[in-house]
Parts: structure tokens; C-alpha cells; sequence
């Protein structure tokens, strides 16, 4: 707290000298521990893997099990099943949501209050409620094993959050360029599409980064509706992997495959840290 | 133009932008759960063939003497109030850290968002892995300290295979706690600190006394968030263990799932669904009591 820089207090300040670094520290490894240990994994050759005491410096490298990914299963398959997924939902989810959320902070509707409470609850339903519904209706509209299977009920699942900290964007957002717009002779469609889309864009990156990231680590409908191999994605093909071999687990591969699966993510992470903050809290404080 | 159909034309407008977005919410939430109601009243499974037959309340009286479908609610609070307690002191902790000035604190930011990012079906292989019982690393670790003589085999005990996803799952969410919390840190003026000690007070009176009330509305949504999230958890205990051994780790949503795919039993796989559902509700109104509370109580200290 800035308040111990103040405060000419020797020992609080010297005790801080020394926590603090230790504390970062700890914070970094127990973050980063777990995923650097699969990145190793990944690239040990098999006797270092299966080693005991565990290698922690391995004299060797290899990338054979990135390799071996692609060469005895279709991984290039999942990783494009997962990409296109996970984009659809995110360019539906905003075509849907953001002029929901716009109308639903201007219009003054009939029963919003209503709505607005409906959505922030079920942000909060996990997915298990839902599975035995929509299987029903997956198999009544012939869905398995398509995309719409998975693409429908990831839209779903995130317009909660797009319209809550879409609608906050817009109540921000000052009334005068609207009213000039109308008066200018735009119906409310031109106006949104011309004047208001354009400045809404880094809020619209904002939420669809989260909703990317949600649809891309979504497992149970994933598991359940996508059950040919060529149409699963990287998180269920992955979690299958240590079911194919009844003799040996290949931890190799499937180190290889959990780095591949999270790679995007991590990048996406490095890149839009400050925004998925920002949208992760106006999501939950609004609500 | 009367301002009577002004008013009515933005009504129509308005609808007609929030009326797509809402059908959707109604097929994908509503509808299920709706569904799940209806659907709990019959028996629908291999033992009918799969056909609807009513059963009334039949599927509630079979869940009452249902051994199984207890200890999984049981696992799911076990489960649930120490994920959610343990992330929400080690939430705190690191926010408090990630407040304080330092250089790289950016990164160290970064990193700290990486878990929650991250798929948790791939994190739960790579746990299940780090607790693997002849290779994993956390017995490796423990083996180098001298604290156990040979390998524990973490996911082959019930209650140390609760103990391994109880840990992968607060590794997993502890980043949303924390940046939460952390936001919450960042809005309180630092003038309450520096007033509150002239006055004499200590730093630890300052977190109780300050820190904490203002922090309360922060903690109750994030405790209202994860408490909904871990007691429907499923991608990371079906990956890590599959419910066991010996349905140690079998949480409610696990049951649900095994219920319905594997035994086909969709009538009762549905009472569970609503059975859940009502838990659930009722779990977040009470939650949304104390927010309220919470909320009037953090104006009052302001």
C-alpha cells in the first residue's frame, strides 16, 4: 500500500523490501509452473519423460511428438474445427448481442428491467443444466456432428456477457451524436451501422476476445455433440488421447497437444491483457 | 408525428433489435430447462425403451433413496466450498501484491490472467499429469524434500483425488478472483489509508477496517460467480479423474452426465437436472441478499 513509502516506519518499509519480491516470485512460479512443466514434457524424448527422478535439464530435444500429432491423427482437423468454432460464435455472438445491448440501453423497452435480470441470471447457469435439453434438440433438428451443433449454443452462452458490458459501452457513450444523426434524416439501422459501429469497435474486441476464449475452452457440448473424429476439437481430441492405447499413455503427444491447444490463447493473452481485464470486470461488476 | 408514435416506433425499433438475441437465449436456456421440468415427470429410459411413460413424481421419490446421487451433492459441496475459500484467501493475497508498485508489474499481470485463459479440459490433462503417481512431478518434488518415501498415487484415492482437483481447479480460477479483487483494490482511495493512519491506526486495522468493507461488494460477486461455476464444475474433474476412484470425485454434473450418456436414463437424468437447477436458484438468491447488504454497507463506509 502507498501508504508504507510514506510513513517513515525503517522496519515496515525494510520487511516490504523483502516480501515483496518473494511474493512475486512465488506468484510467477505457481502461475507458470504448471504450464512451463507440460512445455518440458512436450519436448523430452521418452526416456527423460518416464524418467524417476524427473529431469528437470533434459540433454536432449525433440519435437517428435509435435510431430507425431499430425502424422497419426488429423490434429490439423481439430485445430481448424476448433478455429472456425470458436470465430463463427464470436462474429454471431456480436451480431446478435451488440444491437440487443444497444436497444436495451437506449430504447427504454417495455419489460427491460425484466430482460436485464433474466440475462445477468443466467450467466450463471453451468452448462451441465442445458446438455440433456439441447441434445434434444440437436438430434431433433439432425445436428450432430455440425458445427451449428456447437456454434448455436456457444453464441448462446455468451451473449449474457456481450450485451452486459456492451450495454454499459453504450450508456457511456454521449447521446448527441444520435440525436444529430436522426436529424440529419437516418433511420436508427443507417445509424447504427455508419455512425455508432465504428466507434463501438474496441468495446466489440473486447467482448468477442472473451467470447473467443470461452468458445475455443468449451468441453461438454463439444464432447457430446461432436462425435466423428474429423469434427472434434482440440479440447476433447486432446482429453481422448490418453484412451487410444490400452499398453503405454502417451504423455509425449499428449504434452504436445495441450501446448498446441493453448497456444492461441496464450498469444491472444500477450497481446489483449488490459482488454480482457477490463471486459472480464465491467462483466461481473455490472451484473 | 405525434410523440405517441414516436415513442411506439422506438419501442418497435427496439424490439426488433433485442428480439433475435432473445430467441436465442430462450432455445438455448430457457427451453432446456423448461424441458428438464416436463421431462422429470416421465420415465424415458432403456427399460421403456426409451419412450416417455408418466411416472408422476416418481423419478424425485427414486432420487430421495438414491445412495449415489447424495454422495455426489456431498462431493460437489466438499468440493465447491474449498475451491471457492481457498481461491478467494489466495485471490486476496496475490490482488494485494499486484497492487503495489514494482517494476514488471505488467507482466507479472499477464501472467497472473494466463490460467483462467487457458482451456480447462488441456489444464486438467496437464494436472492429472503433474499429479500422475510413478512420473508426476509433484512426487517428485515431495520425494526431494524427503516428505514421502515412495510415490503417492494422488488420483487413485478418493479423498487425495478430491484434494488434486480441489488444487487444479483454485490453480485454474484463482486469476479471476484476484483480477477482480484487484479492481476493486484500485478504486479505493488511497486519502482512507493515509487518514486512517494519522489516526494511529496499524496496517492490519486499515485492511480490516477499510480494505475489507469497501472490498465486500467485489467479494460477494466474485464468491456469487465461482460458487455457480465450481458447483457445475465438470471439464476438469471428467478429464482429471472421471468421477473416481470409487466416485470419490463424483460432483453432481458429473452424475448428471453419466446419467444421461452412459445409462440413457433421460427421465431421471432430468430430475437431477431440475434438482440442480433449484439448488442452484436458490444458492444465488441468497447470494444476491448479501450483495445487496454488502452494496448498502461499502456507500455507508464511503
Amino acid at each position: 500500500m502507498a501508504i508504507a513509502q510514506q510513513k517513515p516506519n525503517q522496519i515496515n518499509f525494510n520487511i516490504r523490501q523483502i516480501i515483496l519480491p518473494i511474493a512475486i516470485i512465488l506468484v510467477v512460479a505457481y502461475f507458470l509452473g504448471p504450464i512451463l512443466w507440460q512445455v518440458l514434457t512436450s519436448v523430452k524424448v521418452n526416456a527423460d519423460i518416464s524418467a524417476v527422478p524427473n529431469v528437470y535439464i533434459p540433454k536432449q530435444i525433440t519435437f517428435d511428438h509435435y510431430l507425431s500429432l499430425f502424422r497419426r491423427r488429423p490434429f490439423t482437423l481439430y485445430i481448424l474445427n476448433s478455429a472456425f468454432v470458436s470465430l463463427s460464435s464470436t462474429l454471431l455472438c456480436l451480431a446478435l448481442g451488440a444491437p440487443a445491448a444497444y436497444a436495451l440501453a437506449r430504447s427504454r423497452l417495455w419489460g427491460e428491467k425484466l430482460i436485464l435480470a433474466g440475462v445477468m441470471i443466467v450467466t450463471l447457469f453451468p452448462a451441465v443444466l442445458l446438455f440433456l435439453g439441447m441434445l434434444e434438440v440437436v438430434k431433433a433438428l439432425n445436428l450432430g456432428n455440425n458445427y451449428l451443433a456447437l456454434i448455436i449454443p456457444y453464441t448462446a452462452i455468451n451473449l449474457p456477457l456481450t450485451i452486459l458490458v456492451m450495454r454499459s459501452f453504450f450508456q457511456q457513450l454521449p447521446k448527441d451524436l444520435e440525436d444529430a444523426a436522426k436529424v440529419d434524416g437516418y433511420n436508427t439501422f443507417q445509424m447504427l451501422w455508419e455512425i455508432i459501429l465504428p466507434m463501438t469497435l474496441p468495446a466489440l474486441v473486447t467482448t468477442g476476445i472473451l467470447t473467443f476464449i470461452s468458445a475455443w475452452n468449451e468441453f461438454i457440448f463439444a464432447l457430446t455433440f461432436m462425435t466423428r473424429e474429423s469434427m472434434k476439437t482440440i479440447p476433447v481430441a486432446t482429453a481422448q488421447l490418453s484412451g487410444t492405447s490400452v499398453f503405454e499413455i502417451p504423455y509425449g503427444p499428449i504434452a504436445a497437444a495441450t501446448v498446441l491447444g493453448t497456444l492461441p490463447l496464450v498469444l491472444l493473452v500477450l497481446a489483449f491483457q488490459r482488454r480482457i481485464v477490463q471486459g472480464l470486470t465491467a462483466g461481473a461488476v455490472k451484473g | 408525428m405525434t410523440a405517441d408514435s414516436i415513442q411506439r416506433r422506438e419501442q418497435r425499433t427496439g424490439w426488433i433489435l433485442v428480439a433475435p438475441a432473445l430467441i436465442l437465449l430462450m432455445l438455448v436456456f430457457a427451453y432446456p430447462i423448461l424441458r428438464a421440468f416436463w421431462l422429470s415427470l416421465f420415465t424415458q429410459n432403456l427399460g421403456t425403451e426409451l419412450k416417455l411413460v408418466f411416472s408422476g413424481l416418481g423419478n424425485y421419490g427414486r432420487m430421495v433413496g438414491d445412495g449415489r446421487f447424495w454422495q455426489s451433492l456431498w462431493n460437489t459441496a466438499v468440493f465447491t466450498t474449498s475451491s471457492v475459500l481457498l481461491e478467494l484467501i489466495l485471490g486476496m493475497g496475490i490482488a494485494l501484491v499486484l497492487n503495489q508498485p514494482f517494476k514488471g508489474r505488467g507482466i507479472v499481470r499477464t501472467i497472473s490472467l494466463l490460467p483462467w485463459a487457458l482451456p480447462t479440459a488441456l489444464m486438467g490433462v496437464a494436472w492429472a499429469w503433474i499429479f500422475n503417481d510413478q512420473y508426476g512431478v509433484i512426487n517428485d518434488i515431495l520425494m526431494r524434500l524427503g516428505l514421502i518415501e515412495s510415490g503417492i498415487s494422488w488420483l487413485g484415492d478418493p479423498t487425495l483425488a478430491m484434494m488434486a482437483v480441489v488444487l487444479a481447479d483454485v490453480w485454474k480460477t484463482t486469476p479471476f478472483i484476484a483480477l477482480l479483487l484487484l479492481a476493486g483494490l484500485q478504486s479505493i482511495s488511497p486519502d482512507l489509508y493515509e487518514a486512517h493512519a494519522i489516526d494511529g491506526a496499524s496496517r492490519w486495522q486499515s485492511f480490516r477496517q477499510i480494505t475489507l468493507p469497501l472490498l465486500m461488494p467485489q467479494i460477494v460477486i466474485a464468491l456469487l460467480f465461482r460458487f455457480a461455476q465450481a458447483f457445475g464444475i465438470f471439464d476438469l474433474i471428467q478429464v482429471m479423474t472421471g468421477g473416481g476412484p470409487a466416485g470419490g470425485t463424483e460432483t453432481v454434473s458429473i452424475y448428471i452426465y453419466s446419467t444421461v450418456m452412459r445409462y440413457l436414463d433421460f427421465g431421471y437424468g432430468a430430475a437431477l437436472v431440475v434438482c440442480t437447477f433449484l439448488l442452484l436458484v436458490a444458492a444465488v438468491a441468497i447470494a444476491a441478499y448479501f450483495l445487496s447488504r454488502a452494496r448498502a454497507n461499502a456507500a455507508g463506509v464511503n
